[in-house]
């Protein structure tokens, strides 16, 4: 990893500065890139310079505490591992960090709202789709539990409301049938 | 042996002997488009991201949307392959036709990919997201991909639920893909821009309308081969047409800063390229040792000399396969074993000399 150029941190941002064709990289530790920015003469970059600036700022004052206390109800992953890793853990983290993302997806995408394909099956799920996620995260306790009896519970709620979801198709509730009993997933 | 992993080991002998049909230089524009991609990202309801699935759950998806995604499109006769049962030298083999990506490679669970035939059509799972569909063609051809993608795309939801938000699109692990989970790129190979050191035009075009420009075959700055890969980076707010359309305005543009610099060069520069491309022709004939990066080098030259004219006696197609063939795993696969450096070099020279006509 590299490391920052002004202090002995590690550089987490990376600036490539092009000046007439020629590109020089900078590796800076995110209080050291603040200052290089705010520095920054051309005018040219002034305004890029004062949006990376602020973005810093705003990414500084949310601690890792606060990160950490923010999880999701689908999988678990709190909102500083999502930092880490930079991958989402799944669909219901769209739901409960929108807020929190909508600053990152302003930065990768031009709008925040989808407007192309659509899939046929749609919405009325949207809500079965965060149940499914958190029952199978409280299978997956009572599994650790050894509670095999809410296992199965679990299982059955599990299968009633994929069904619903899959539109009653066959070929996902077969694969089920293929385990041999006891069968808790 | 059970059948099915008879049919895996006849499928990647089969690949290893013949050439992707996207790579045959046949498209539209196929002298400097090589060829166009479009991948589209998609995730199944009520299943955690493949980052947060364990292996059971992994192994799920595997068998459900094996199923899925055969009898969304049964005619298109897709083989399996179970990527996790594969030896290392033949997931590489599928990297290198650009069938898989590094990651599915790389990444430990229950994972598979599904092929067709001439290469088209390929769909990873469990790679960052459930399914990523990728379908190539030769030359310029983005609408065709896009026809073929969305098809099949619209078939698998028949059968699995997708992961769809009403603000934010499909969802995928990565928040970069969200919304389209589209990739639309294009692979085109530059060799005249480089030589004149203009391949900064291509990469001002390209970043005005948030296009990105990679080398391949290279790590960073370095584009071995003279190929580039100009690509999308933003999925949401745009449609999948508008994307495509984006693409199809600008690709124009690079093809016809190449071509006049090709003309260029063939005018006022006559002998120095001739010398190139005959030097080029000549070492890939005559080495008994040769890298894969020099080979990259002096196969793009080669290629410039087919699109011009100066070379009349062999095809895009061909040269096309070889920068695919020589290879290090293509080239393990033919002979039928690992290979050290120095045996890899020995082989490749030997592989160019029988396909080029020694000298």
């Amino acid at each position: 990893m590299k490391k920052c150029r002004q202090c002995a941190n590690q550089a987490t941002l990376h600036i490539t500065e092009v000046l007439e064709g020629h590109a020089t990289e900078v590796h800076l530790c995110e209080k050291c890139a603040r200052d290089y920015l705010d520095d920054s003469e051309s005018s040219d970059t002034d305004s890029v310079a004062a949006d990376l600036a602020a973005k810093l700022e705003e990414l500084q004052s949310a601690t890792d505490e606060d990160l950490d206390n923010v999880r999701c109800s689908g999988c678990g992953i709190s909102l500083s591992e999502f930092r880490e890793v930079g991958r989402l853990g799944c669909p219901c983290c769209y739901d409960d960090f929108r807020e929190e993302l909508k600053p990152l997806l302003e930065n990768i995408h031009e709008e925040l709202f989808h407007t192309g394909k659509r899939p046929a099956r749609m919405l009325e799920s949207h809500d079965d789709q965060s149940r499914v996620l958190q029952l199978r995260n409280e299978q997956r306790e009572a599994i650790r539990q050894e509670d095999y009896e809410m296992a199965a519970v679990l299982r059955d709620q599990i299968a009633k409301i994929e069904s619903i979801l899959h539109g009653g198709d066959v070929s996902v509730t077969e694969t089920e049938d293929k385990h041999d009993p006891p069968s808790v997933f | 042996m059970s059948t099915e992993e008879d049919q895996v080991v006849e499928f990647l002998d089969g690949l290893a002997r013949s050439s992707g049909a996207w790579l045959s230089g046949d498209g539209p524009d196929a002298d400097i488009v090589v060829s166009s991609r479009i991948r589209l990202a998609r995730n199944i309801a009520g299943f955690p991201f493949i980052s947060r699935a364990d292996d059971d759950v992994r192994l799920r998806l595997v068998e459900t949307l094996r199923t899925a995604v055969t009898s969304a499109a049964p005619e298109r006769n897709l083989q399996f392959v179970n990527v996790a049962m594969l030896e290392e030298i033949d997931s590489q083999l599928l990297m290198e036709r650009q069938l898989i990506s590094r990651e599915l490679a790389d990444t430990d669970g229950p994972r598979g990919v599904l092929i067709g035939p001439g290469e088209h059509v390929s769909v990873m799972i469990n790679e960052e997201d459930h399914l990523r569909i990728q379908v190539l063609q030769s030359g310029f051809a983005l609408q065709e991909c896009w026809e073929i993608a969305d098809a099949l795309d619209t078939g698998i939801e028949a059968s699995a639920t997708y992961a769809f938000d009403e603000e934010l699109g499909y969802l995928t692990a990565c928040p970069t893909n969200v919304g389209t989970g589209i990739r639309v790129s294009v692979m085109v190979h530059l060799p005249g821009l480089r030589m004149t050191r203009e391949i900064q035009k291509v990469n001002q075009a390209a970043q005005k309308i948030n296009l990105a420009v990679r080398g391949l075959y290279g790590e960073g700055s370095q584009a071995l081969g003279d190929f580039f890969q100009i690509s999308n980076q933003m999925t949401l707010g745009c449609s999948e047409q508008e994307l495509i359309e984006n693409m199809t305005e600008v690709i124009p543009q690079i093809i016809g800063y190449e071509r006049r610099v090709r003309e260029l060069l063939v005018r006022e520069n006559r002998q120095s390229l001739d010398d190139k491309i005959a030097r080029a022709r000549a070492i890939l004939t005559g080495a008994r040792s040769i890298s894969s990066d020099e080979t990259m080098h002096l196969l793009s030259n080669l290629r410039m000399g087919i699109n011009l004219g100066i070379v009349d006696d062999i095809s895009i197609g061909d040269v096309n396969a070889l920068f695919v063939h020589t290879q290090p795993s293509h080239l393990q696969r033919l002979h039928g074993g690992p290979l050290k450096t120095a045996e890899r070099n020995a082989a490749r020279a030997s592989y160019l000399r029988s396909c080029l006509g020694s000298v």
